[in-house]
């Protein structure tokens, strides 16, 4: 017998009860903390920053708690907290030139001033699964470095050898402050200010995807890692009142500048140009992709002829935000039935005219055209 | 850590730039206006974008209801209720006739709406050329010169293949002459409800961040052509509980067997029926039931 | 910034109920709608236009005044102090205007009216009246408007027929229309077509 479909309301409430209990899981092992989350899944607290696009270590955690482990779920509720949140201004640029160095690499470069620093990474570990020392000894120390570590780019430009001007300037000459598609919806072409600010919110793996595309030749630009640089750096807001500029704290971010593909023509001598990535925390994967993504994503003004889909600003920046993808894909899970119903009719319709007429030619041809899904 | 948020959850300068929005978005009836969505506690695509314009124009006087699916007591239309209780504290209603703002996902309520109401679709892809042109530069220009002859070569490949348009719901329309505007998915049935309504029709399309309008008494016209005039469609039958001819109706399958039964989709509308006269169940047909309709 | 007089004494719930008044007035040209909380506003600013400024201005709506508000320097400041909009001396960058002498208004087209693209873009412009029962009658058609709808607003801008009917020619490109007289406003969205004898 039908039963109309009645309690929506008690449905969700019993839902939001299990899923409190499942998160919880076995409730004899010890319950996690957002503290341990913080301290020992950094990487996870530091990807979930950077495409939240809030910097605060203890929301992050938490939200990786109450998510499950889910690192889109934990991105989704920073998101949606971080936009409640008032605005009181925009730091000054930050000057990653001095930064606090915890791990510097240029791959383009035997030995550079301020030195390669290895630092913490994967990198050269043997990836052999193995339970983590509970105690391990104390990290070696070095004295802190005499001389500064400027930038790889920096030394290149000083020979001219690198393009300088990374934003061009505005017609009238003017700085013009950055644009921020958190305040205005996003319109093509875009500028290269919206362009990173969109991958520097967007999605780890579908970057780095579009990254090791544009290395297997849709869209190539010749990378070299120019420099990957992890560490502190200061931030600091401009006081009208006080006249100058006031520390406000400091960030830990993770920066790429890839050197790519020179440029030059009759009347410019060849010069390298550069793709760039800066995220918060420890990402250097999403640092990485990102700058590979962003020099592409410069074809247009680089005259380069555009072709493939990383080198497509609006294909990539459309898509990128996985906050936005996740969201659409899952709302297939919401009742459909009102259009499918519609869509049914149609069909029913079709193959009656379709049977009717298959009898009086006395020929049966299969119909197999498809249709585009819900929406 | 406590965190309180404002009347009706968005804060003060979002409601504005929204707010703003929908002025221009009335007085261009069928163009989309971009603006700065936010993002809201609950996922893009399951009505962000209606619960944005829903949250800029409501009032403590307000009465409120919530449909998905031209039901009140789906579980995504009772958690964006719950939302508004909770957030803005209006009394909320499942009677579409006390309503002052009805939040909507893919359906118009069959009793008409008046004048002091205002309907607020969710809109998943405002774009109406979007799956003939995937690109934004290209439909935006193609909406500034009324480059719309794609619309109706897409509508006519359909009656070449299949003999008839095979557009069931997001129907496109033409508003006052001008703007091609998708009516976000509803069943093609629901188009004729939108021209010269006397309420305020808002569209609210949160990811794909724009907001567009239909003014009430507006034209709203199905696109078709002279040869195929716009169909509507239902369920030939009538519903099952309350009796009613001229609803939409949802099949439900009622055992393994296939059997089936047809009641409204519109469960208010039905309810409100069965409250005033009770009907036997009507023989189940499949046949369907086309009305058809100029613009 | 002492002798400023206050906003909305709700500024959230004063806000909502101004925006429904005017988002019904844009939704149905010519109607006059009742604005039930309005501020008290630093003259000439009336107290309908005000409550306007404080619903729908701040620092992302550059704002022009006319000649006569421009002069009185507490308009701007109270304007600056409670909304933090940016007021400009170029009409074509604002997206408001506020216009306490309709009848002195600069031509419409001196107004941004948005581009083909985006018409969106357009200024909105807030002309004080002094009344909009009682002015000469001119009727309307179009979106929201079931039949005919008649203006009776006064004073209105120089060759008001002639630049209305100039505006309606650009659609969907133009100016929007907003007309606040004490506890009231309507409003003429640029798809309002001027019918009849002009």
């Amino acid at each position: 017998m039908y039963v109309a479909v009645k309690g929506g309301e008690r449905a969700i409430e019993n839902a939001h009860r299990l899923l409190a209990h499942e998160r919880r899981g076995d409730r004899s092992v010890p319950e996690v903390t957002t503290d341990q989350i913080a301290e020992q899944l950094t990487l996870a607290v530091d990807r979930v920053m950077t495409e939240g696009s809030l910097y605060d270590r203890e929301l992050a955690a938490l939200a990786i708690k109450q998510a499950r482990g889910d690192l889109i779920e934990a991105i989704f509720l920073l998101r949606a907290f971080r936009a409640t949140l008032p605005r009181f201004g925009s730091t000054r640029p930050l000057d990653t030139g001095a930064m606090r160095i915890r791990r510097r690499i240029s791959a383009a470069f035997k030995d550079l001033p301020g030195g390669q620093v290895l630092g913490p990474t994967f990198d050269y570990t043997h990836r052999l699964l193995e339970p983590p020392v509970s105690d391990p000894p104390m990290p070696a120390t070095a004295p802190a470095p005499s001389e500064p570590t400027p930038r790889v780019s920096d030394l290149l430009a000083a020979d001219g050898l690198i393009e300088t001007t990374a934003f061009p300037a505005s017609p009238d000459g003017a700085e013009q402050p950055p644009g921020d598609l958190t305040r205005e919806a996003l319109s093509f072409p875009a500028d290269r200010d919206l362009r990173l600010q969109n991958l520097a919110r967007g999605d780890e793996g579908f970057l780095l995807a579009l990254a090791y595309s544009t290395q297997r030749g849709f869209g190539r630009t010749h990378p070299f890692a120019g420099e990957i640089r992890l560490g502190d750096v200061a931030l600091e807001m401009w006081s009208e009142d006080a006249g100058f500029a006031l520390p406000i704290g400091r960030v830990t971010v993770t920066e790429c500048q890839s050197i790519n593909q020179f440029k030059g023509s009759a009347t410019e001598p060849p010069r390298f140009t550069r793709g760039y990535g800066l995220v918060f925390g420890h990402c250097e994967r999403k640092a990485m992709s990102m700058s590979l993504v962003d020099r592409s994503l410069r074809a247009r003004e680089l005259d380069e002829e555009v072709k493939a889909p990383a080198q497509d600003e609006e294909f990539v920046l459309s898509h990128s935000d996985n906050v936005q993808a996740t969201g659409f894909v899952e709302h297939l899970k919401l009742p459909h039935y009102v259009d499918f119903q519609a869509e049914l009719g149609l069909v029913r319709r079709m193959r009656e005219e379709h049977a009717r007429r298959a009898a009086s030619s006395g020929t049966a041809n299969v119909v197999d055209d498809t249709r585009e899904a819900a929406e | 850590m406590t965190v309180t948020y404002n009347f009706a959850y968005l804060d003060e300068q979002t409601k504005r730039m929204i707010r703003r929005a929908i002025l221009k978005a009335i007085a261009i009836p069928g163009y989309q206006v971009p603006f700065a969505s936010r993002e809201m506690p609950m996922p893009y695509g399951w009505g962000t974008g209606g619960v944005q314009v829903t949250a800029a124009i409501l009032g403590p006087t307000d009465v409120l209801k919530v449909i998905d699916q031209g039901s009140d007591d789906t579980t995504n239309a009772v958690s964006i209720r719950k939302f508004f209780g909770r957030t803005a504290g209006v009394r909320t209603t499942t009677r579409t006739a006390e309503a002052t703002v009805i939040q909507t996902r893919h359906r118009i309520p069959e009793t008409p709406l008046r004048e002091n109401q205002v309907i607020v679709f969710q809109v998943p892809i405002p774009e109406p050329l979007r799956f003939l042109e995937p690109r934004e530069t290209g439909t935006r220009r193609m909406h500034a010169l009324q480059e719309y002859g794609l619309v109706h070569v897409k509508l006519y490949e359909d009656i070449a293949r299949h003999g008839h348009i095979a557009t069931t719901y997001a129907y496109p329309v033409k508003v006052d002459g001008r703007y091609v505007m998708d009516p976000s998915p509803i069943p093609k049935f629901d188009n004729p409800k939108m021209s010269d309504s006397p309420a305020l029709q808002l569209f609210g399309a949160g990811r794909e961040k724009r907001i567009y309008a239909i003014p009430p008494y507006t034209r709203v016209a199905s696109l078709d052509f002279d040869d195929h005039p716009f169909e509507r469609w239902r369920h030939h039958c009538r519903c099952a509980l309350c009796g009613a001819e001229e609803s939409f109706l949802d099949e439900v399958i009622t055992d393994d067997h296939g059997s089936r039964m047809f009641v409204c989709s519109d469960s208010d509308f039905c309810e409100s029926r069965r409250g005033e006269a009770t009907t036997s169940p009507e023989a189940v047909s499949l046949a369907s039931d086309t009305e058809t309709h100029h613009g | 910034m002492a002798t400023l007089s206050p906003g909305f004494a709700d500024p959230v719930l004063a806000a909502q109920a101004t925006f429904r008044g005017v988002m019904d007035a844009v939704a149905r040209p010519c109607t006059v709608v009742p604005l039930i909380d309005t501020p008290a506003a630093p003259p000439p600013l009336c107290a309908a236009a005000a409550a306007i400024a404080l619903t729908l201005f701040d620092h992302d709506a550059p704002v022009w005044l006319d000649p006569p508000l421009a002069q009185v320097s507490d308009v701007a400041a109270w304007i600056r102090f409670h909304t933090g909009a940016p007021i400009v001396t170029e009409p074509a960058v604002a997206a408001f205007a506020l216009v306490s002498d309709p009848a002195g208004l600069r031509p419409f087209r001196d107004f941004a009216a948005g581009t083909l693209e985006n018409p969106d873009t357009s200024a909105t412009l807030i002309l004080q009246v002094t009344t909009l029962e009682d002015g000469p009658a001119l009727d309307f058609i179009g979106p929201g408007v079931a039949g005919r709808a008649t203006l009776r607003a006064a004073p209105l801008p120089n060759g008001f027929a002639e630049q209305i009917i100039a505006n309606r020619a650009l659609f969907p490109r133009g100016v929007d229309l907003l007309f606040a007289t004490r506890g009231s406003v309507a409003a003429l969205p640029r798809s309002a077509t001027l019918v009849g004898e002009v």
